[in-house]
């Protein structure tokens, strides 16, 4: 892991994660906020692999759980987000056979972090999370997300192969 | 390779495990968790930063506003253009201010007509809907005198509580959370009851339980706050809604309706920290005048 590169992540994470709460969730849109901070794991993530991705999605989760106004348990955008950064890594070599594949995993990992996100807190008897709530809050999610990541991924993308030359293609 | 995903494997169960044991630790604290001097100093850190990118963010939609076509065709019609739109623009951050100074300008007349002394701050923070609560920042903290349990409200009335404060920003939770439970009192009857939210979704509505089953509520009653013991975390007399709907027949156990907020949920900017409570329960005294009356 290269000095380079956690540079690049923690930069993102965090612009990341200020649009998110001062912009984003500030737009009128019905239902979910667009989640840029999954998609800068979820991009990260396909270009460095599974190792990184799920380092990355550990700290950008945790920040998500201790950025205010948060106010669930630390710890559960850490789980989701690890394992998201994981997985959406160990997609990388296939998103050389095909332009779809990091389509699909943004609108995967959109729809499985909104459903473990809930359901750890209804482990937890957490009264927000109601099933009425995940079924509107879950197709806006994919929605927005998928749309966010046509902008999102590809910048990410750039940013990454302009700061390592030879490090998205192994 | 393979060492390599052997590895991999055993860091992500690793993490995985961390991020398990710290919502149990957390989730076990409760009110007094262990976790709470890292969010305190989270706060610390992250509020300046939000601080910061709400005063960027705040620029960027007037900017976007403002910058549209680009002119092309002589050099006349540029200049034209270019001062239509700087006169535009000034015109709309005008507009903004307007609303600003009304919203503040509501907010000191609530305050005033109910004896509390506000801190005024404005909303720079709101958390991700896929967290399923309900909760701002806003950027007054302990600095300001602002502190947990403290009541926030508008110039339309409830908000709702100051939940954490950091130095400089404090996290709110508002009233339509799930999680938060207002004693109220009807200012036609005088009958105690509470609300709990239900999402801004449903239009900002709250459920409101009255613990007399035999009491009368109609449509259009409306709603001033009970008061909590020692004023924390609620200030008697804040204006919180009018009945929107009953449900339920009477003689059951309790009476249930629907409450419709004065306050927009939606389009918070300007809020007041209620840091001293009024002297004496202004009852009904901050309600906005009745319709047709």
């Amino acid at each position: 892991m290269s000095y380079s590169r956690t540079a690049v992540a923690l930069l993102l994470v965090t612009v990341a994660l200020a649009l998110q709460v001062t912009l984003l969730s500030r737009l009128p849109l019905p239902g979910a906020t667009p989640d840029l901070v999954l998609l800068v794991v979820v991009g990260l993530a396909l270009s460095h692999g599974p190792g990184f991705g799920l380092v990355l999605g550990f700290g950008a989760g945790l920040a998500s759980d201790l950025v205010p106004p948060a106010d669930h348990e630390i710890g559960r955008w850490a789980f989701v987000l690890t394992l998201v950064g994981y997985l959406a890594g160990a997609a990388r070599d296939e998103t050389r056979r095909s332009a779809f594949v990091p389509l699909a995993v943004v609108a995967g990992a959109g729809a499985g972090s909104v459903l473990l996100y809930a359901g750890l807190g209804a482990l937890m008897d957490d009264t927000h999370v109601t099933w009425a709530a995940v079924t509107r809050l879950l197709p806006t999610a994919v929605l927005y997300d998928v749309v966010l990541s046509a902008f999102a991924i590809p910048a990410i993308l750039a940013l990454v192969r302009r700061t390592e030359p030879d490090g998205i293609v192994r | 390779m393979n060492r390599d995903t052997r590895r991999t494997r055993l860091l992500l169960a690793l993490l995985l495990v961390t991020s398990v044991s710290l919502i149990t630790v957390d989730y076990r604290g409760g009110e007094h968790s262990p976790l709470d001097r890292v969010r305190a100093f989270a706060a610390a850190v992250f509020g300046p930063v939000e601080e910061g990118a709400a005063a960027i963010t705040g620029q960027v939609g007037d900017t976007l506003d403002s910058v549209s076509t680009l002119g092309d065709g002589r050099e006349e019609t540029q200049r034209l253009r270019r001062e239509n739109q700087e006169l535009t623009r000034r015109l709309r951050t005008s507009k903004l201010d307007r609303n600003r100074v009304a919203e503040l300008d509501a907010l000191l007349h609530l305050a005033g007509a109910g004896r509390y002394r506000v801190v005024p701050a404005r909303v720079i923070a709101i958390g991700a809907a896929q967290t399923f609560s309900w909760t701002v920042t806003i950027d007054a903290g302990t600095r300001d005198g602002v502190r947990a349990d403290m009541t926030v409200l508008n110039g339309d009335g409830l908000v709702g509580r100051v939940k954490t404060a950091g130095p400089t920003t404090a996290t709110v939770l508002l009233a339509v959370d799930p999680e938060s439970s207002v004693g109220v009192r009807l200012e036609a009857t005088m009958e105690i009851g509470f609300t709990t939210g239900q999402g801004v979704e449903d239009g900002g509505d709250l459920d409101l339980r009255l613990l007399d089953g035999q009491s009368t509520v109609v449509r259009g009653d409306r709603l001033v706050t009970f008061g909590s013991q020692g004023d924390t975390p609620y200030v008697p007399g804040v204006p919180v809604g009018s009945v929107r709907r009953v449900k339920g027949t009477p003689g059951s156990q309790t009476r249930t309706a629907t409450v419709a907020t004065y306050v927009d949920f939606t389009a918070l900017d300007l809020v007041g920290v209620v840091v001293e409570p009024p002297r004496a329960d202004p009852r009904d005294a901050v309600l906005p005048p009745a319709p047709g009356g």
